[in-house]
């Protein structure tokens, strides 16, 4: 077993993994907090990560240097993420969860054959041009283009909860998110809330888009790999625990490379799902004995 | 059980459109097989969603199960099915006539019972989640199978499976029915039917009032005494039942099977089944079988005339009806002519009423 | 009641309106143009190549119709290609295929891109006995199945690498060790195509006794060949093998270069439609490519001239080197030309048959089909990333450079 052969690996797995695992995390962070707030699953989370990233790509195409389109995606998406808050997602918002799942699907579908007009179908990327790093006698290697993504996802990270914990719109989030209509009552707005929530989880998808851009390849329609990551990372975390979905997130990076190596790269997928089925259940069962059910 | 007018007028119009449609619209023969395909899925998936309210995404396991376990028992009943799937074979196997005509009723049988099997072993556990989890779980469900049917060797793997041919003589497809197209044509219709006129049948007894105890109020209809997992299960299985034959079925109209995309599409039939049910109006026997009906109708359209936009098209139809439509054309049909359903109203005593409007 | 009459009575006519709408050409020769009809992947994860091979069918339609078109019995007619968008989808692809052949009257069909979508197709067009010559659809597995109306005049999938494999032997044996001490390491997608190039691969890799230390099997939305690499970083491999279509190649030589993996000699498929030698800041350089075709091969015709004069044309009309998936389309319409001037009539059997009596010479090299519909005349090339050019490295023959071997570490870059 090569991890037995080769024990610096498992450093290696654990490294590569977290920092995979953190660009999944931070588009989780987007889903909590839309889901947390509005009680709705965008299902066009990867296509807002890949339009994210696209953008970056013609950043890089026009000759920037694509790091400089971190902060353009970012206000580019959230641009977008308004309209589509304010054309679509605002009447979905008091309807039953399951619609907005839908709603989003054919959200998302749209964007990817747009994406597909709009930047051709050809498999993309940006060059950050960064170089790597050896370490312990070139046993252990790092991209520093990875490890830049890491760095800027916890950076991100950590903003969003400052933000939430310090600022007037985060303190609004985050009363609306307990009690809508206590909220109201209390004189926040909450259709600006919403908006915003929306508009802010597509920033955040299009600064992880940016990383995607740089650390590995675009196309338009491989968005949904980070959908169901999101989706996997927030269900483990549990509804509501932000800092959770950090962990979650670096957590199951580091099981997927893991399992690379042990089981193999083609049942990565198929092991993450498995898992996430017997995590449910798992936790179903030992409510179901309290007579409780998972909310 | 009688039929009133309505449902006697809508039953004659399929029944019609079955039987002469293959002449009428030969070229359309498996547009409308698929037709009535897509109402089956909608109709068992109807039967979660609609009348359970268990939203569920993983029927297409069921589906997909189905169409391999069929083309596996279609091609091991005769020769061994590891070579016929080995990649890059350099042996070609034919079935002669009786072979393919014994294996394929075996195979469409077990096609329904295993993955009804299976249904019942997990349905306990799976069932038990509630609400969204449920849905994600049963999502995971349906990609975990595609996943690892990819790695299935024994199955094709990645490289799919291709379903053994309609015998021939000479060169031209031997005539039961009318050739292939329409034989399996005619066990899609037959299939459509039989789905209905049980769920029918279902939805009439107490097990459909139970149903409906389940998605108004779990928790009362426990507290009244009723095993409702027993219930829930037992729906699952006899979804899982129809689903298997119809991956059967539709797996020799293909003639490949691929497993993420013929077999567990989930992204594309596991949602088309839950967008018929939603826009035909989930709940009612046949808001499914309209909803289903439109959709393709709709879905053809686009293929042919919006090449390019076919897929922002259906996406913003989705949109649209997920919108606009919530409760499906039988919901909103229902709103706006409730006497068509039987209700009657007291139209002064409902223009007297006054709705506050809030922001909730 | 009589409200849900209306109800289906609208639905009924606005089907038949539809249907009778969509009845737009029931001919297979619409006066003197001879319609194909294909399904090709314009969106979807196939799409890069879809749109390749697209372009090389409007290509070659475009200089056939301009050159005189095709001339049966006396008459003249034109081509014209009918197209639907299979999404990268193989259901989609047999389901519009069926369409193409039942709705829109096509009698001759071309081939959708990449195996996995082939096979798909390959039971339809069988099914109704229409003749389809595909150009993307690799896999040994179309040629295994008795079908009598499929061409292809590509090479086998399991032909890709070998000669990889061989020139690794080589290299090993010129340097004073034997072709057993290579060790090998390979990642293959899991897909029709893939897995065929992997017994090619494997077939030699026996023959010559190699070590296979890495068997990783890359699944299907690959972003990310990490954990292999770390594992090539640490075993040390003289030969790499990736196949994952184009996004494995750009993947693979991306990550290679991130991690500033060694490896003596790598092997990928798909590079050119990837373009590896333009797109990754020289990251490309020194890895070895199957290729169908390429430009700089001295084979010629009168449509098109020679390889680098198709290059030249294709590259003035859609701004890029044509890789081989657009080469070996255009060359699909040339079969077809030859074929129907030879029968002398447009009856489809007669077509079939004169397919597959094809015995000429294109400028995507020379065509000629066997019993199973195989085109086995014409050989596979390599060539190598050369300071960002494609340059032919094998077969000797056909060799406009040396191989460089070994690959120079990233150190010394």
């Amino acid at each position: 077993m090569i991890l037995l052969q080769a024990p610096f690996l498992n450093l290696q797995a654990l490294l590569d993994g977290i920092m995979v695992g953190a660009i999944f995390a931070l588009a989780a962070y987007g889903m909590a907090l839309v889901w947390g707030v509005m009680n709705i699953i965008n299902v066009a989370q990867g296509e807002f990560v890949i339009l994210g990233g696209y953008i970056t790509f013609a950043v890089f195409k026009a000759g920037i240097h694509p790091v400089l389109g971190m902060p353009v995606s970012f206000f580019v998406l959230f641009i977008l993420g308004y309209l589509i808050y304010r054309l679509i997602i605002f009447r979905v918002v008091d309807k039953d969860m399951f619609i907005s799942i839908l709603a989003t699907f054919g959200i998302s579908i749209m964007i990817q054959q747009i994406m597909n007009m709009i930047f051709g179908s050809q498999v993309e990327t940006a060059l950050s041009g960064f170089g790597t790093v050896f370490l312990f006698n070139g046993n252990i290697t790092i991209a520093l283009i990875k490890l830049f993504s890491f760095v800027v996802c916890i950076i991100g990270a950590l903003s969003i909860i400052y933000f939430m914990k310090v600022s007037k719109m985060g303190r609004a989030i985050r009363a609306t998110a307990q009690n809508a209509r206590a909220a109201r009552i209390l004189g926040v707005d909450t259709e600006k809330v919403y908006a915003y929530t929306y508009a802010l989880n597509a920033a955040i998808c299009g600064l992880a888009g940016s990383l995607v851009a740089m650390t590995y390849t675009l196309h338009p329609y491989i968005g949904l790999p980070y959908t169901v990551r999101s989706f996997m990372i927030v269900i483990v975390a549990g509804i509501g625990n932000i800092p959770g979905v950090l962990a979650s997130g670096l957590g199951l990076g580091a099981v997927e490379e893991f399992s690379s190596y042990l089981i193999g790269t083609e049942f990565r997928i198929g092991i993450v799902f498995l898992l996430l089925v017997v995590i449910l259940v798992y936790r179903s069962k030992r409510l179901a004995k309290k007579r409780e059910y998972l909310k | 059980m009688g039929f009133d007018k309505k449902e006697l007028s809508g039953i004659t119009f399929l029944l019609l459109l079955g039987v002469f449609a293959p002449f009428l619209f030969p070229s359309y023969r498996i547009q409308i097989s698929e037709l009535w395909l897509f109402m089956v899925y909608a109709s068992t998936w109807n039967i979660q969603g609609g009348k359970m309210g268990y939203n569920t995404f993983g029927n297409i396991m069921f589906f997909g199960l189905g169409m391999y376990i069929c083309a596996s028992t279609q091609i091991a009943y005769s020769f061994p099915l590891a070579e016929w799937t080995a990649a890059g074979g350099v042996k070609t196997f034919v079935h002669t006539v009786e072979q393919y005509f014994t294996a394929l009723p075996i195979g469409m049988i077990l096609a329904g019972l295993i993955p009804a099997a299976i249904a019942g072993a997990l349905g306990s556990l799976i069932l038990g989640l509630r609400g969204h989890y449920f849905a994600i779980c049963t999502l995971g469900i349906g990609i975990a199978a595609g996943e690892f049917a990819t790695s299935m060797k024994i199955w094709g793997g990645g490289q799919g499976m291709t379903v053994p041919v309609w015998p021939k003589v000479d060169g031209q497809e031997i005539d039961v029915l009318g050739g292939s197209v329409n034989f399996f044509y005619t066990l899609t219709f037959i299939l459509f039917f039989c789905t209905y006129f049980f769920l029918r049948w279902l939805f009439s007894t107490r097990f459909g009032l139970i149903l409906t105890a389940i998605r108004d109020n779990e928790d009362k209809a426990e507290a009244m005494g009723i095993p409702t997992m027993r219930y829930k299960v037992t729906g699952w299985v006899v979804s899982a039942f129809f689903m298997g034959i119809a991956g059967a079925i539709y797996g020799n109209i293909n003639g490949y099977i691929e497993p993420t995309e013929v077999a567990f599409a989930g992204a594309t039939v596991g949602v088309y089944m839950v967008l018929m049910a939603i826009l035909g109006g989930k709940g009612t026997l046949w808001g499914p079988i309209i909803g289903a009906i439109i959709f393709q109708v709709f879905k053809e359209f686009f293929w042919t005339y919006f090449l390019g936009w076919q897929r922002v098209a259906l996406g913003f139809l989705i949109v649209i009806i997920v919108v606009f439509f919530p409760e499906g054309i039988m919901g909103w049909l229902r709103r706006i002519k409730p006497e068509l359903f039987g209700e009657v109203v007291d139209r002064k005593a409902r223009l007297a009423q006054v709705t506050i409007k809030t922001n909730d | 009641m009589k409200k849900i009459n209306k109800l289906f009575l609208s639905i009924i006519s606005s089907f038949l309106l539809l249907i009778a709408s969509s009845v737009s050409s029931f001919a297979k020769v619409d006066g003197d143009t001879i319609v194909l009809g294909a399904a090709v992947s314009l969106t979807g994860k196939y799409a890069t190549n879809g749109e390749h091979t697209q372009r090389g069918y409007d290509l070659a339609v475009k200089v056939i119709n301009e050159k005189g078109g095709i001339t049966i019995n006396g008459k003249k007619y034109k081509f014209a290609v009918k197209y639907y968008d299979d999404e990268s989808d193989s259901n989609k692809a047999a389901t519009l295929a069926q369409r193409l052949i039942e709705q829109d009257g096509v009698q001759y069909m071309l081939g959708p891109y990449g195996s996995g979508i082939t096979i798909a197709v390959a039971p339809v067009t069988e099914k109704f006995q229409i003749p389809m010559i595909e150009a993307n659809g690799a896999s040994r597995a179309l040629f295994t199945k008795g079908y009598k109306y499929l061409f292809a005049v590509l090479n086998s999938a399991d032909q890709y690498l070998n000669s990889a494999v061989d020139l690794m032997a080589e290299q090993a044996v010129a340097e004073g060790r034997k072709a057993s001490d290579v060790k090998v390491a390979m990642a293959f997608e899991q897909d029709a195509f893939s897995l065929d190039v992997k017994l090619g691969v494997m077939d030699r890799v026996q023959a010559h006794n190699m070590k296979v230390v890495i068997d990783d099997a890359l699944p299907k939305e690959l972003n990310d060949m990490t954990a292999t690499l770390q594992k090539v970083k640490a075993l040390k491999p003289d030969l790499l093998i990736v196949s994952g279509h184009s996004k494995g190649a750009m993947t693979g030589v991306k990550q290679i270069t991130d991690l500033k993996v060694d490896v003596p000699l790598t092997a990928m498929t798909h590079c050119d439609a990837a373009a590896i030698n333009k797109n990754l800041g020289g990251g490309g350089d020194y890895v070895l490519c199957a290729a169908q075709w390429h430009k700089s091969l001295a084979y010629s015709d009168d449509h098109f001239g020679s390889g680098k004069d198709y290059a030249k044309l294709f590259e003035s009309i859609y701004g890029y080197d044509p890789p081989y998936q657009a080469a070996e389309s255009s060359a699909a319409l040339l079969v077809w030309k030859d074929a129907f001037e030879r029968a002398g009539t447009t009856d489809k059997e007669k077509v079939r048959d004169a397919i597959s009596a094809t015995d000429m010479m294109t400028f995507y090299g020379p065509v000629k089909f066997n019993p199973q519909g195989q085109n086995t005349s014409k050989p596979m090339v390599l060539f190598q990333v050369q300071d960002g050019k494609n340059n032919v490295v094998a077969p000797t023959k056909w060799a406009e450079a040396k191989l460089i071997y070994p690959t120079p570490k990233w150190s010394e870059r």
